[in-house]
């Protein structure tokens, strides 16, 4: 009850919002608005997923020679790039929430190489594809031996990744907002929601590529 | 896991086993392609990306020590992806079955 009242009176600690009781009932509502941001983006991702699975499943031999022309090498390694990435998200969530200030920017800022060394790996695999000649549109050639199906293929590889790397991107721009406030001192054991928060974004962007991995790189790999 | 939880948060080490376990994974699902099981390539791929998707999200997100509300919006989306997939899927991977929608 005194907590509310101080509240009330905007006599709460400086980062606790005056529509809250208390910092445990903001952080809960905050996590939780972000869970339901989340839940958006899985039924964003939801309707590219849903076509996949349509014309996959319609255009087989296709997608799987099509699948099988994706560099496996640059796709593994860039997994392991992000589940390393989230990692380093994970320790800098960690050393946010427990104050310890000189390693919060260290770890935000590995987690921003690493992502952008995801980047960088992709334009070297969309380079390729256009080099190849294998990027949707007038300059498309049906690939040796394959349907010409082949070609949605890649336009669903070029949605589905392309989304995800839009999502890096802004991901790694919010990373630079945090390494400015860490900076400034703006973290402490107290108040961290915004780098857990970013951490939630961080991981779910990993969670959607560890289903984007098998499903364009590896779905037809059986049958070379 | 959750000795030290009592910031609501894992163990240094419960990251780092979640690190090594989705490495290994992603080996697995690798090598797994590349095995010729028939039918089984696909759900075996899935359930691995399922696994691994569930590890961050109980440790790395935390999931695991948030409030159960916080659970349970998480298994909604995923009942509503599984809607939109298998409502959308029961519809166009059925239409071979009628022979008057037949290419």
């Amino acid at each position: 009850m005194a907590e509310a009242a101080r509240a009330l009176a905007h006599e709460g600690p400086p980062e606790l919002q005056h529509h809250f009781e208390n910092l445990a009932a903001q952080k809960e509502a905050v996590s939780l608005g972000m869970w339901a941001f989340l839940v958006t983006e899985v039924l964003f991702f939801g309707g590219m997923f849903t076509a996949y699975v349509i014309y996959r499943e319609s255009y087989r031999a296709a997608f799987e020679g099509a699948s099988n022309l994706l560099d496996i090498r640059l796709g593994a390694f860039n997994t392991a790039v992000l589940i390393l990435s989230s990692l380093t998200m994970a320790l800098a969530v960690r050393a946010a929430s427990l104050g310890d200030r000189r390693r919060i920017v260290p770890f935000l800022s590995l987690t921003m190489l690493l992502g952008t060394v995801f980047l960088g790996v992709k334009v070297v695999e969309y380079a390729q594809k256009f080099e190849h000649h294998e990027v949707p549109g007038p300059h498309f050639l049906v690939p040796h031996g394959l349907p010409p199906q082949s070609e949605m293929f890649f336009s669903l590889y070029f949605c589905m990744t392309g989304l995800h790397a839009l999502h890096m991107i802004i991901g790694i721009g919010l990373l630079t907002w945090l390494v400015r406030r860490a900076r400034r001192g703006d973290f402490s054991e107290r108040y961290n929601s915004p780098v857990e928060m970013v951490g939630l974004y961080w991981h779910f962007v990993d969670i959607v590529w560890i289903f984007l991995f098998p499903l364009l790189y590896l779905l037809g790999r059986h049958t070379l | 896991m959750s000795d030290d939880s009592t910031h609501g948060h894992p163990t240094l080490s419960a990251y780092f086993g979640v690190f090594a376990a989705l490495m290994l994974l992603t080996a697995l699902t690798v090598w797994a392609a590349f095995q010729h099981l028939g039918i089984w390539n696909t759900p075996v791929a899935l359930a691995i990306a399922v696994t691994k998707a569930i590890l961050v999200a109980l440790i790395f997100m935390h999931l695991r020590y948030s409030a159960r509300l916080t659970a349970i919006v998480v298994v909604a989306s995923v009942a509503w992806l599984a809607i939109l997939i298998l409502i959308t899927a029961s519809d166009y991977l059925t239409r071979s079955w009628v022979p008057i929608y037949q290419r």
